[in-house]
């Protein structure tokens, strides 16, 4: 009887392994149907709000889903008006917005100018727990809704007002030309009512006005994007939608475009770089975006602090090879660095090659002499600290110390740290844990020079993890911002930049390129300067 | 008689791995009649004497061995085979092949692979021995306690051994390697003490238990023995065969465990050399430079290979069953 | 055995408490996920000190440690950062990774034992040294290095299948990731099942079997087979929970979006409420394979009795 049983469970079992080999052997249900694209993503670690999404592959799916007053234009970065038919001021200080007719979300609730204070007040308020609040810390009354320390004595915003249907006005705290320009970042979005009264609802499966409306997502694994037909802007989607396949690691993604289980891979893995011409062909896009990676240095650390530092700094990256290590290990995806902004800038907008001088030149006999000169290492090595969970950091963290080691002459001067989760790297540099210098990237929130300085180098500013703090510098951005001539305000900018470089604040390494590979299937391919693609341009078949 | 049955147990979380040495050993601590054997001549040899005799003749115990032991000479002296320092890289050289002073060829930092493979050995052997003595010795303390005295002891040990068990090792490295800021091989030698070591108390303490019933011991014990005495003398001699089993094959697991906590990014931090860390670094390159992938893979498959070989030879010569 | 059943299950009580208080610490160790969760600029100091209170982070542990048992009792395990209840992504993840775990099982019964009965029988010829070769060789070379060889040779060279296995993972898809995540176990299985076979294939009842004149394929189907498979049997048992949770590495290469993937994600944003969740029950798993298999064991050999 048993004996039978157990015939009975081993038939069964080589049944059904025959089964599978069986089913294994036809085309799995990978591809997508006709006109709709998949591409690879990663799952955004917070909830799709726009005002609560502080990374790329969230902001991806809000640059599919969201159009707001401004648009930046995918191939020179410009801020455009999209949903905003005009934005006056007279000082700088107060403006009138006009949002434009015939607006609506995918839903059919009109866009008005409600539909932009509402979402503006969710996102400044404390009580939402958004991550990109300070993005509404210009407008009056931000203190009062999101204060440093207690609870907020204010729901709305002072400084905003509806005026009309489709007019409202923005109150700022101080003078801000640049002001209208960062009206383009996703925080700035419209919310349409269902946002507020289903919130749980909006969050399943968020509704907005871009060219595309979510059709499914399953949280961790991947969301369906279709073109919306009713869409009332004219950058219609050209294909039919958008499959966004989660991938936890860039080496998969990049084999599933290889097997043709994939259209499109946005962020190509640099040990990959070296095969895509031969894999891809022309279907592989190289395009400056703008992100500059650099090493910060923690100030808060008197032996970086100290007077000499700055030539210790300047030592160190005189010590770097940028050409050979971007040649070699990025194949060209990505430039030296020689000012501390971008290229996407343009001139005009305040990108100045070689700003930096010979700091960021490569002169391992200076370099040798500038860091013993100014005292040497502190502590006698050098660790750089990064975050080994995401990105090819590993390969161009060792390539920089073996290039520092090779200019000092020592094994041991340099070495990477690599931390295990970038959670625990952003503890460690927020409490201050760190001894030498660190990763530290910085993708433009919009293509202002001022959003490559303040924010990382201004006294107390958002990103200055590293704590830097200078009174000449300080002046200078406080007088730039207020500055109402553009030309005027980005030469003050580049003033103060030059400050930056005096001083070595952070060793500029080189501005990073968005990379893409593609299927045959696809074509008008082609990246934003903020390293995302242009998905409603691109035509499938 | 449901401590039987936990003795047959061989659950784990090492990737499933190691029990089964367990419960391979496990059938020497039920071999009938003692570990006694007998000699050509009729003088009885004990059982280390016989397994001794058998060793020597078997040419997998000689070959593994010989591996080993010249793991351990390059670990102690690496410059007897390599002039270079694994820390000379130059990017320029960057993925080339085989070349004069660089049999191996050179990886994607540039860095000669034969040098790093051979400085790696001293690491990937550290981890293995130093992994493997300290879960022997507390596996060993615990679950022999814990089989010799019985009772209270016993159950309180035994669930606490089964609530390390639960935790699946990966994950457990996962989680705790990834604060770690040191960059020595001390926290991932401990990270696999703290969760490695119920398997071998499993082991000790089914082991005990059953020479604990052996008739010498019962003598012993009504002889006015300490429980020390009885413990050291009589007990631990007879209950450490399959013990040593286990310990010599999951050194090999742990030397490869090493390398998979590298490649998920918790591993060993450089300025460390391991083999774990040039896998990890070179298995995205493995179309472009196959050759750096290959050398520390075939390095530290030997290795582990030796070891698990090592034990496999070892049992055998301890079990009488297969004679 | 009624009795004995009763007494199993109040010793998984501590031990269940014990696993679960043992991660919740090891989670917490890794220290304060607020960070990560900013992004690279950190959040002010009033929403991170919000999203703390939000989360129960600013409780003391043991107190966060009550209260996260007292939910789990009543079925809720909590929130993931990203705002979606933990047991929905149990509900996307468990049943990949079951199918995962019982196509490597599949494997490790059909291939392993297999291997296992023919080696068994034939000690000491040729085949025997190669498959034993070939298990020593599975064994020692690390899994991921399995993984990727055979994702880029198998998925990208020759084509024969997708590389990576889509969100639905069917089984068809899973049979390679299947074969590698079972690899280690399988050559344990077929070194298992051949050690036990050859001790049995001079044991008493097989040389009377055989001395009564029954046919070769019924001693060995009837008799060999059926008591060497016990400790076969027990070890597969006990496999199913490790395979679980070891499947981290496996479905990273993979891309499978299973319970390794959602852990992995769980400790690289430091979320104590998934990893908690997922492990606590990983736990629950592995205990109740551990029970089943010693029951399963009395059912095999007859000589065993549970009082």
């Amino acid at each position: 009887m048993r004996g039978a049983r157990h015939a009975r469970w081993a038939a069964g079992a080589a049944a059904m392994a025959l089964a599978a080999t069986a089913c294994g052997g036809g085309g799995g249900s990978g591809g997508s149907a006709d006109g709709v694209l998949s591409s690879s993503w990663g799952d955004p670690q917070n909830p799709l709000e726009p005002s609560n999404t502080n990374e790329v592959q969230g902001g991806k799916v809000l640059d599919m889903i969201f159009r707001g007053l401004k648009r930046y234009n995918p191939k020179t970065g410009a801020a455009e008006n999209m949903l905003a038919e005009k934005i006056d001021t007279s000082d700088s200080q107060n403006f009138t917005i006009t949002v434009k007719d015939g607006w609506t979300f995918s839903n059919g609730e009109k866009v008005t100018a409600k539909s932009f204070v509402d979402a503006w007040n969710y996102g400044a308020s404390l009580r939402n727990n958004q991550k990109n609040a300070y993005f509404f810390g210009y407008i009056e009354g931000y203190d009062k809704v999101h204060p440093g320390g207690g609870s907020q004595t204010a729901e709305k915003l002072d400084g905003l007002k509806v005026t009309g249907d489709r007019t409202f006005t923005v109150r700022l705290n101080q003078k801000f030309s640049g002001f209208p320009d960062t009206l383009g970042y996703a925080a700035f979005a419209p919310l349409p009512q269902s946002f507020f009264t289903d919130h749980a609802g909006w969050l399943a499966k968020p509704v907005g006005n871009g060219p595309y409306a979510i059709e499914s997502y399953t949280k961790g694994s991947q969301m369906e994007l279709r073109k919306w037909d009713a869409y009332p802007g004219d950058d219609k989607a050209r294909n039919d939608g958008v499959t966004l396949k989660v991938y936890t690691d860039g080496n998969t993604a990049y084999t599933d475009l290889m097997a043709g289980n994939l259209d499109l891979v946005d962020d190509i893995p640099a040990a990959q770089l070296k095969n895509v011409k031969n894999d891809l062909g022309d279907r592989y896009i190289n395009t400056p975006a703008g992100i500059i990676q650099t090493l910060a240095f923690p100030f808060y650390d008197p032996a970086w602090n100290k007077s000499g530092s700055e030539k210790v700094r300047k030592g160190l990256s005189m010590a770097i090879n940028r050409a050979q290590i971007t040649d070699t290990i990025f194949q060209k995806t990505r430039t030296p660095a020689s000012d501390w902004t971008s290229p996407v800038l343009g001139v005009a907008g305040g990108f100045k090659e070689g700003l930096c001088g010979d700091g960021c030149e490569y002169k391992p006999a200076e370099a040798k002499k500038l860091v013993q000169e100014g005292g040497g290492i502190p502590g006698g090595q050098v660790r750089i600290t990064y975050n080994a969970d995401t990105g090819s950091h590993r390969e161009w963290i060792d390539a920089v110390c073996n290039s520092i080691n090779n200019a000092l002459g020592n094994d041991k001067a340099c070495v990477g740290n690599p931390v295990g989760t970038f959670a625990d790297f952003r503890n460690q540099i927020g409490q201050h844990k760190l001894t030498g210098p660190f990763r530290a990237g910085w993708q433009m929130d919009y293509p202002l020079i001022q959003n490559f300085l303040q924010p990382l180098y201004y006294t107390g500013a958002s990103s200055n993890d590293g704590k830097w703090s200078n009174k000449d510098f300080d002046r200078l951005v406080d007088r730039a911002n207020a500055e109402t001539d553009t030309a005027k305000a980005v030469q003050t900018f580049q003033e103060a930049e030059k400050v930056v470089r005096d001083n070595m604040a952070a060793i500029p390494l080189w501005y990073q390129n968005g990379s893409a590979g593609y299927s045959q299937r696809l074509s008008n391919v082609a990246l934003n300067p903020f390293s995302v693609p242009v998905y409603n341009e691109i035509k499938v078949g | 008689m449901p401590e039987q049955s936990d003795g047959v147990i061989a659950g784990t979380g090492m990737g499933g791995g190691m029990d089964l040495a367990a419960s391979e050993a496990e059938t020497l601590e039920k071999v009938p009649g003692g570990p006694l054997g007998t000699g050509p001549a009729g003088k009885p040899r004990s059982l280390w004497s016989d397994a001794w005799h058998d060793l020597r003749r078997n040419p997998v115990f000689l070959v593994s061995s010989l591996v080993i032991l010249f793991l351990v000479v390059i670990s102690l002296w690496p410059s007897l085979i390599t002039s270079g320092s694994p820390l000379q890289c130059e990017l320029a050289k960057s993925q080339q092949g085989s070349q004069p002073g660089a049999p191996f060829g050179y990886d994607g930092q540039g860095c000669n692979v034969y040098t790093r493979t051979v400085y790696g050995a001293r690491t990937s052997v550290t981890v293995g021995v130093c992994a493997t003595l300290g879960v022997t010795i507390l596996g060993s303390v615990l679950g022999g306690l814990a089989g010799y005295y019985g009772g209270v002891w016993d159950s309180v040990l035994s669930r606490i051994t089964d609530v390390f068990f639960a935790i699946p090792v990966v994950l457990g490295g996962l989680v705790l390697l990834s604060v770690v800021t040191s960059n020595t091989v001390w926290p991932v030698i401990g990270f696999m003490v703290l969760l490695g070591w119920p398997q071998i108390s499993r082991i000790a303490r089914g082991s005990v238990i059953t020479s604990k019933q052996n008739d010498y011991v019962q003598a012993a014990r009504a002889l006015g023995a300490s429980d020390s005495r009885i413990l050291l003398r009589h007990i631990a001699p007879n209950a450490v065969a399959p013990v040593i089993v286990v310990a010599t094959i999951a050194l090999g697991t742990y030397i490869s465990l090493e390398a998979t906590l590298s490649y998920l990014g918790v591993g060993l931090k450089p300025p460390s050399v391991s083999w774990g860390i040039d896998i990890s670094a070179a298995s995205p390159y493995i179309r472009n430079a196959p050759h750096a992938l290959l050398w520390p893979s075939g390095a530290l498959a030997i290795t582990v290979l030796a070891f698990i070989m090592l034990g496999d030879a070892v049992r055998d010569a301890l079990d009488p069953k297969l004679r | 055995m009624g009795r004995y059943v009763v007494r199993r299950l109040l010793q998984m009580i501590p031990v269940f408490v014990g696993a679960t208080l043992l991660i919740f610490l090891m989670v917490n160790v890794m220290g304060d996920p607020i960070a990560g969760l900013c992004g690279e600029r950190a959040c002010d100091p009033a929403t991170a000190a919000q999203l703390k209170r939000e989360f129960g982070l600013d409780k003391p542990l043991w107190q966060q440690y009550l209260t996260y048992m007292g939910d789990v009792f009543t079925g809720d395990f909590g929130t993931a950062f990203n705002g979606q209840p933990v047991t929905e992504l149990m509900a996307t993840a468990f049943p990949v990774t079951i199918r995962l775990t019982i196509v490597a099982i599949l494997f490790e019964i059909v291939v392993g034992i297999t291997l296992g009965v023919v080696t068994g029988l034939r000690r000491g010829r040729p085949i025997d040294t190669t498959v034993l070769v070939g298990t020593l060789v599975v064994i020692s070379v690390p899994v991921f290095v399995t993984g990727l060889v055979l994702q880029i040779l198998l998925g990208v060279e020759w084509q024969w299948i997708q590389p990576s296995v889509s969100p639905d993972a069917p089984f068809g898809e899973l049979i390679v990731p299947g074969l590698v995540l079972a690899s280690v176990s399988l050559a344990y299985v077929t070194r298992l099942t051949r050690t036990s076979i050859a001790e049995n294939k001079r044991s008493d009842y097989v040389r009377t079997a055989i001395a009564k004149g029954l046919p070769r394929h019924r001693v060995i189907t009837r008799h060999l087979l059926r008591n060497s498979l016990i400790p076969v049997v027990t070890f597969i048992g006990t496999d199913i929970g490790a395979l679980m949770g070891g499947a981290i590495v496996t479905e990273r290469i993979f891309n499978i979006h299973g319970v390794g993937y959602q852990l992995y994600q769980g400790i690289l944003r430091q979320n104590t409420q998934t990893v908690v969740g997922f492990v606590t029950v990983l736990v629950l798993v592995f205990l109740v394979a551990n029970l089943l298999v010693d029951l399963l064991y009395a059912v095999l050999d007859p000589r065993i009795r549970y009082a």
